[in-house]
């Protein structure tokens, strides 16, 4: 029960983030402040996501450094978001097989 | 009509093939997490977005409270109101208020990128096409997922706990290396991040993102306000 209402709750919200303003807005945000705001939440919501939770992510803290060097890397030299999310994952594996 | 939803299906095979591979990660992590496949892609198939389900998943995992999983996600999710109202000047005049309703659902970051790139009116039939073929793929990689979150060896599906993760810093990273001001905002967010982790513990893992991320950005736009233009949302849609 309790997991049907997270679930609700989760798709509820974020069904309505995306409705209401394409439903209802038609103009622009003014305040250049809040502009700013919300160009730069995603970065920051996706680096708070992710470090430190990344290093816990494989089970080994040691495969899950390696992992995040690999992805960091292709990332840096502009791979696409595919090709980097599964050679974090390969080099996880592979390190995980020697350590 | 259906010349346009075969388009629409056609430039989402891309979209759908990358979720096929980063929802299996999710649907892993979910299985690791105690829940079942149907669960997983009932997630999947109601959200249709990878760092807000991730995000509810830990809550879910941490039985936090209903507030924080409605404000995380709201937190979260906010930059898909950006994309909404960029999207919503460029409709086709046959989208109609039912059609907005239902096609708000498939508003994601890929799915807007590749919207937001096309030359004419933006058609109904169109973005159902995109939103079908993404959701199947989104929704059926969940499910094989957390299948195989049971089946396969610990190593491989420990390995794939990372692909969620790999996939954000491929998000984050380009653009910081281009912007200073991405970069200033990236670091505070993980130093506060680190912070809550591991000095201040009381407070639950869904508001020390909200808190991190809004502190983040709140000094980002303080120090490096970005200039209005009109292009603005694409910018942050193809580095997002």
């Amino acid at each position: 029960m309790k997991l049907a209402l997270y679930i609700i709750v989760m798709a509820g919200v974020t069904y309505l983030i995306r409705m209401i303003p394409f439903t209802f807005f038609n103009r622009k945000i003014k305040s250049q402040f809040f502009r700013s705001f919300l160009y730069y939440i995603p970065y920051a919501v996706l680096s708070a996501m992710t470090i430190p939770a990344i290093f816990y992510s494989t089970g080994s803290i040691m495969t899950a450094a390696v992992g995040t060097a690999a992805a960091a890397v292709l990332a840096y030299f502009d791979f696409p978001l595919i090709l980097v999310a599964l050679a974090a994952a390969a080099a996880a594996f592979l390190s995980g097989l020697f350590l | 009509m259906k010349n346009h939803f075969l388009r629409g299906m056609s430039h989402g095979i891309p979209i759908a093939l990358g979720y096929l591979s980063v929802s299996f990660g999710f649907g892993i992590l979910a299985a690791k997490s105690g829940l079942s496949a149907t669960v997983a892609a009932i997630i999947s198939a109601s959200n249709l977005t990878s760092a807000g389900q991730a995000a509810g998943l830990s809550i879910i995992t941490a039985g936090g409270t209903l507030i924080e999983m409605a404000l995380t996600q709201f937190t979260i999710n906010l930059r898909y109101s950006l994309m909404a109202i960029s999207l919503s000047q460029k409709l086709d005049k046959s989208f109609s208020a039912p059609k907005r309703l239902l096609t708000s659902y498939g508003i994601t970051d890929e799915i807007f990128a590749v919207c937001s790139a096309q030359q004419e009116p933006l058609t109904p039939s169109y973005m159902f096409g995109m939103i079908l073929i993404a959701f199947l793929g989104w929704t059926s990689g969940t499910l094989l997922g957390a299948e195989a979150g049971h089946l396969l060896p610990a190593s491989v599906s420990g390995a794939m706990g990372i692909v969620l993760y790999g996939m954000f810093l491929a998000i984050i990273i380009p653009p910081s290396r281009k912007e200073r001001s991405v970069l200033a905002v990236v670091i505070v967010a993980a130093a506060v991040s680190i912070i809550f982790k591991y000095l201040i513990t009381t407070v639950s893992g869904g508001f020390a993102i909200i808190i991190s991320a809004a502190a983040a950005s709140a000094i980002g736009a303080a120090l490096f306000p970005v200039k209005e233009t009109d292009n603005e949302d694409e910018r942050t849609v193809q580095n997002a």
